[in-house]
């Protein structure tokens, strides 16, 4: 059984034929799983029950606006890296209802505060740069200045089961952003999948109390030099697989030069400004807040939604959008998420998930875009575009 | 909160199927708050009692395609404090609409057996082409949630929280997976304005269109991506030429791959 201890001492093996008791831990805890399953011809993040929901024996291709589900030779649990969803669905959920007020007879006004029963989920199969992109939301909603109670409440409830990536798809540049595919910290319990002719186990690494606490009453092994070796053989071998990459030296910088390149009117040309890289990014957390109301005017309702910098709406003040031109919202998306949210929240936005490249329609790749401008300052100064169409700070 | 007087509804038929007003009667339960809140005082399909002029809010269904109607439609606007356009025929010509791609004479002389007797536009246009419209619902049909809100809005004085962008934003809301990326199906999404609920995807089908462009829809970088997907000059024009045949970005995308 596991106990707390030297770092060495939380390892464990966990056999496949077992993983059932490790959610059946998760629901004694009381805990909600939510982990992949296959949906629609993609793998989702939804409430599951059982391991045998899981997507075992499917892979994922990926690359720029294509994703396919595909059959893998085995039967691996974890085969695959991420979707479209991601797991800031459930932290910060894409609707939400704030508030509500309600008027009585006397035309008083009752505001009513939703203080929801915190969800308490278990994440089943989150990978590092999933893990990288919760962090960094932790900074932007639970930062010094502002902290989002909705999300407060259900981060603080989470338990974060890791999967550390074996099989990385075409779009993955997480080792670039230094945020992967193995996972370093933050998580409750850490699993590498080792799937070979003879055997089939998991190496779990405790990460917290929490997950020590839900791995009581789990069968374990400790953990043979023998299999820890087998697991690292797998974890190299995706590390190498790896093939995108993304150069972030000084990269704030090279976009902060770029404010005015022309090169944003050749992003435009192929931008859909759909909102698709916004809404499948792990760490982009704009929304816009709407007020409903009942149609007699008796009650009133604020809501929270997912929005992009891609809406024209978004950067509506005070009489007219800042951002008109499709270049200056691709320029405001890429500047902000590599650039401004490092001067904001200390820390890159991006964590090379590759979830923007798959899931633009037109496949645009920001990791090409980057290496556009790079280029473009090889030899020569950047082009300029016309002045009226220089909002960036705004 | 009761109000004094409820303000006079009126919806009128112009060119069109009747979908976009019968999504009215389709609100069920929550018509009988509907009535409860306004008067609904010329509603045709639904009562032949009907109150005179002036309305609060006038919905207008249909296109303009004939003389007859292209006057009778200043004496809507007229007789109306707002004027409401509900679907594609009132917002964007409708599907009636493919006649100005075509000289429309040609048409008459096939489908009527006394053409002598017909008198029609060379175009189907829509109502903002004729009088100023004070707001416009999209749709083929309208959906009946936005039809509500519009009313709702008007009723409580706040603004309709009706939105000018994607369909690809409803469906990722949703957590619908995205068809052309996972399976290769063409969709209209990414140009088309969201609305309708991303109906089409969640169904494994690709968007065609029914609520007209979005705001800024970059018609040709789609096409081109279809075109690499496979897709045909001629299903391309097609694609675009539906109940939104006539709305500007469509028409001209449509009569880009004509050539």
């Amino acid at each position: 059984m596991p106990q707390p201890g030297a770092v060495e001492e939380r390892r464990f093996v966990l056999f496949a034929a077992r993983l059932q008791d490790l959610f059946d831990s998760l629901k004694r805890h009381g805990y909600q799983i939510i982990a992949p399953v296959v949906s629609d011809d993609a793998i989702v993040y939804q409430p599951v029950d059982s391991v045998e929901e899981l997507p075992a024996g499917f892979t994922d291709e990926q690359r720029p606006g294509m994703y396919r589900l595909k059959r893998r030779a085995d039967k691996a649990f974890f085969g695959y890296v991420v979707g479209p969803h991601s797991w800031k669905r459930y932290l910060y959920p894409p609707l939400q209802r704030l508030w509500q007020a309600k008027r009585n007879e006397s035309s008083d006004l009752q505001v009513v505060h939703d203080r929801e029963q915190p969800a308490r989920y278990a994440f089943v199969g989150v990978r590092a740069c999933e893990l990288a992109a919760i962090m960094v939301q932790d900074r932007v909603l639970l930062g010094e200045h502002y902290r989002d109670e909705h999300y407060q409440q259900r981060r603080e409830n989470v338990l974060l089961v890791a999967v550390n990536c074996t099989h990385p798809a075409g779009n993955c540049f997480c080792a670039s952003m230094n945020t992967g595919p193995r996972v370093r910290s933050g998580y409750d319990i850490a699993l590498t999948e080792v799937l070979d002719s003879k055997s089939h186990f998991f190496v779990v690494e405790i990460g917290s109390e929490r997950g020590n606490t839900v791995l009581q009453g789990v069968e374990m092994q400790t953990v043979t030099e023998e299999q820890w070796q087998q697991a690292q053989q797998v974890l190299e071998g995706a590390t190498k697989r790896i093939l995108k990459s993304m150069d972030i030296t000084d990269i704030k910088e090279l976009l902060y030069r770029h404010l005015d390149s022309a090169h944003w009117e050749s992003v435009a040309k192929r931008c859909l400004t759909c909102s698709n890289c916004t809404m499948v990014c792990p760490t982009c957390f704009c929304h816009t807040v709407e007020d409903t109301t009942n149609l007699h005017g008796t009650v009133a309702e604020r809501w929270r939604k997912w929005d992009s910098c891609f809406h024209i709406d978004f950067s509506y003040i005070h009489g007219s959008p800042v951002r008109v031109s499709e270049a200056s919202r691709y320029r405001q998306w890429i500047t902000h998420k590599l650039g401004w949210w490092q001067d904001q929240f200390g820390t890159s936005g991006c964590v090379g998930c590759g979830r923007c490249i798959t899931w633009c329609p037109v496949g645009i790749d920001i990791t090409e875009e980057i290496s556009a401008l790079r280029r473009s300052e090889e030899g020569k100064v950047a082009h300029t575009l016309p002045k009226e169409e220089n909002h960036a700070n705004a | 909160m009761a109000r004094a007087t409820k303000p006079k509804l009126a919806v009128w038929k112009f060119a069109s199927c009747d979908g976009c007003q019968l999504s009215l009667l389709d609100c069920e339960e929550e018509l009988l708050q509907v009535a409860d809140a306004v008067e609904i005082a010329y509603f045709l399909e639904a009562s032949r009692a009907t109150m005179k002029a002036p309305y609060d809010i006038s919905l207008v269904e249909g296109s303009i395609t004939t003389p007859h109607d292209a006057e009778r439609i200043h004496q809507v606007r007229r007789a109306s404090r707002y004027l409401i356009t509900i679907g594609a025929c009132a917002t964007a010509g409708g599907i009636q609409a493919l006649r100005n791609f075509k000289d429309v004479r040609g048409f008459i002389s096939l489908v009527y057996a006394s053409p002598q007797y017909i008198q029609t536009l060379s175009k189907s246009t829509p109502i903002h082409d004729h009088v100023f419209v004070d707001y416009e619902l999209r749709g083929c049909p309208v959906n009946k949630y936005q039809l509500l809100e519009v009313i709702n809005a008007l009723l409580n004085g706040r603004k309709p929280n009706i939105v000018p962008h994607s369909v690809c934003t409803e469906c990722k809301r949703q957590g619908t997976v995205c068809v052309m990326v996972a399976r290769g199906t063409p969709c209209l999404g990414p140009v088309t304005q969201a609305g309708c609920g991303a109906i089409c995807p969640s169904y494994g089908r690709g968007c065609y269109g029914c609520f007209g462009p979005k705001e800024t829809p970059n018609t040709a970088s789609l096409s081109k991506r279809w075109k690499q997907m496979g897709v045909k000059e001629d299903d391309l024009i097609r694609a675009y030429r539906s109940f939104n045949a006539n709305a500007e970005p469509f028409r001209r995308e449509s009569e880009s791959h004509e050539r």
